[in-house]
């Protein structure tokens, strides 16, 4: 097995554990900065993603969400601090490390980011050829399997081009779990859905939560999402370059006394707002 | 009794019962994709070693378990199900039990609703490429009509030509290809006066290399070398350039606003290319005849002047005319194909990609075809 025994020490699992108590968190972001040239885009940054948990990501356009969740999944190399996921620095040079690392997480992109020349399956079963030595027959069931889990039975000698939009999320969402990864990340999970499409992944996301127990942080800004989906929230501001707010999404929303964040749950533009105290 | 297990982080399945009879399979450990090959191996070798009458699965000890792992449990209950062997599952656990919940077990027999795609026997598809470079080949005459169009209105409404981008092509495709057409030229210049010399040596003639090489280079080779480089750098640039905006929109939003795409995207880098290939053909001349000049000096005894006398004498100003206006027509060429290969886009990256090596090689054999009819003209009109 490729999938090595060290690798597998290293991480928290997805799936079914016992014994459990108290675990340690899976992701801890500590002092990250993030600056392009002399632009910081937010400046030492510290918070927790606990086990099993959906942790959402939001704020206004250009807070910096999407960048966060770049260096969080380690596409991004940090102008200071770092990411640790379950204890292992993801900006490791090691390579062998390294490949654990990208094992062990899975993201959504916002287009799907699928493979345009390849079939949904062969999309699907790629990491799982690349870190496993199955047979053919078996890493077709479980190709299967993944598709049927995101509702798409049938389609896997489909071309991504031959599909709908969120048909397309929902097969980046089977191709990212192909591993059964630690983590999954979600870059904009409801961005280009009809409403429909967009509830239905928001309750495919949390049933994989709720049945596999997969941590899951997810960059959005759309309220509904935000309610539906998450336990817990952080919330990043252009101006503060960093977190603003932190915790129950609705909790926030009713009791929060920062104009911000109330602007943000309220859909109020800041100068609409009533000045701050009032 | 019987033990087996998978040493460090695998499983452990305890097989209690005897052969023929009720077996209970006590499953312990971690069941996951990396130790999924190794408990199908077992679980084969169980119904074929002991051939149960009646299985029991227990999961009282399994530590962990994933989709992967959820799924072998499935596959063992659909296996036990078709040697129609009495099945039972006892003690998962609530998150166990979760997951398996999650696989539809139906999903996993759904057959798939593309079964195969239709290639077709040979003649089928003789027919269908045939087809496709016909209906290619009527595209490209539309997309060289509506090019020539935008060409001649540009010729008499100059200001509406976006000029900065011209310019900004002419340093990509020109300025920046001097460095390699240089090179290029100045090998070719070499190779072909070595290679003559040694026939002609044999005869005395070494002054013929010069004549050789100065009309072979101006009147041929330069033309298409630079010709058949510019395609390879700047129109699989464009091909790609405007491929890529047509898989961002941005193509349909410059229709939507009211730009003639053509016009637009592709007549600034057709002028560009018209202006900088016939340049960029003669300093590949240069070149090229310097290449002759150093074998000549350094092989041949020749001295400069002599070269570069026999090199003037065999050549007349009508040669490097026609030289530039073939070269002027080579531009239009690799350009045009460039931008109609990147209009045709459609899709993502692999079309991109297809239409960047189509703008190549449909620019080469446009060149060389073009070249041979060429020849065919001027020998007509002796030139």
């Amino acid at each position: 097995m490729r999938r090595s025994s060290v690798g597998a020490r290293l991480f928290q699992e997805t799936g079914a554990m016992v014994n459990n108590s108290s675990p340690p968190p899976v992701i801890v972001v500590d002092q990250l900065t993030a600056r392009f040239g002399d632009n910081t885009i937010f400046d030492r940054v510290s918070f927790q993603v606990n086990q099993g948990e959906i942790l959402v990501i939001l704020g206004g356009s250009g807070c910096g969400k999407s960048t966060m969740l770049k260096h969080m999944i380690g596409l991004y190399k940090p102008a200071a601090g770092k990411v640790l996921l379950s204890g292992v620095n993801i900006n490791t040079y090691d390579d062998r490390i390294l490949r654990q690392v990208r094992m062990n997480l899975g993201v959504l992109f916002q287009s799907g980011a699928l493979f345009g020349s390849m079939t949904l399956a062969e999309n699907v079963s790629l990491p799982i050829y690349e870190y496993t030595d199955l047979d053919p027959a078996t890493i077709e069931l479980i190709v299967r399997m993944k598709l049927g889990l995101v509702s798409l039975a049938g389609y896997e000698n489909h071309l991504p081009s031959e599909i709908s939009g969120g048909m397309k999320k929902r097969a980046g969402l089977a191709r990212a779990m192909a591993l059964d990864p630690t983590v999954l990340f979600f870059d904009e999970p409801s961005a280009g859905l009809d409403p429909i499409s967009s509830v239905e992944l928001d309750n495919l996301i949390k049933s994989i939560n709720t049945g596999m127990g997969t941590t899951m942080v997810i960059v959005t800004h759309e309220l509904e999402s935000i309610f539906n989906i998450a336990h817990r929230v952080i919330m990043l501001d252009k101006g503060a370059k960093g977190i603003i707010a932190e915790g129950d999404p609705r909790e926030l929303k009713d009791h929060s006394t920062d104009p911000r964040v109330v602007n943000f749950f309220n859909r109020r533009p800041a100068a609409e707002a009533p000045p701050q105290g009032t | 009794m019987e033990h087996s297990s998978v040493p460090g982080r695998g499983h452990t399945v305890e097989v209690r019962g005897e052969r023929g009879q009720r077996l209970t399979l006590a499953i312990s450990g971690r069941l996951a994709l990396d130790n999924l090959y190794s408990f199908n191996a077992e679980v084969e070798t169980l119904f074929q070693k002991m051939i149960p009458a009646a299985l029991t699965v227990d999961l009282a000890g399994l530590d962990f378990l994933d989709s992967a792992g959820a799924l072998a449990l499935i596959e063992l209950e659909n296996q036990a199900r078709t040697r129609s062997i009495t099945y039972e599952l006892v003690n998962p656990s609530d998150k166990a039990r979760g997951i398996m919940g999650l696989i539809d077990p139906k999903a996993l027999t759904t057959p798939p609703l593309i079964t195969d795609r239709k290639t077709g026997n040979f003649l089928e598809r003789v027919g269908d490429e045939t087809l496709a470079v016909l209906y290619d080949f009527k595209r490209v005459l539309i997309f060289l009509g509506e090019l020539l169009g935008a060409l001649t209105y540009a010729l008499f409404h100059p200001r509406s030509v976006r000029w900065d981008d011209v310019l900004s092509y002419m340093k990509r495709a020109g300025v920046d290809g001097l460095p390699i057409v240089g090179l290029i030229s100045l090998l070719l210049g070499l190779i072909l006066a070595f290679m003559s010399s040694l026939q002609l040596k044999q005869f005395g003639a070494n002054i013929y290399v010069a004549s050789l090489l100065a009309i072979a280079i101006v009147k041929e080779l330069g033309p298409i070398m630079t010709a058949i480089l510019v395609a390879g750098r700047s129109g699989s640039a464009f091909a790609a350039e405007i491929g890529t905006m047509m898989v961002n929109e941005e193509v349909d939003a410059l229709t939507t606003m009211g730009f003639t795409p053509v016009r637009f995207l592709a007549v600034p880098k057709v002028l560009a290319a018209m202006i900088v290939v016939p340049l960029l053909t003669l300093y590949a001349d240069l070149f090229g005849i310097l290449g002759g000049l150093i074998v000549g000096v350094m092989g041949l005894d020749l001295t400069v002047y002599t070269y570069l006398k026999a090199t003037q004498q065999s050549l007349s100003l009508l040669d490097i005319i026609t030289s530039l206006i073939k070269s002027g027509v080579f531009a239009v060429l690799i350009a045009g194909i460039g931008c109609q290969r990147g209009f045709e886009v459609r899709g993502g990256a692999e079309a991109v990609g297809s239409a960047t090596t189509s703008a190549v090689v449909a620019a080469i054999f446009l060149i060389i075809v073009t070249d041979s009819a060429f020849a065919l003209v001027f020998q007509y009109l002796h030139i």
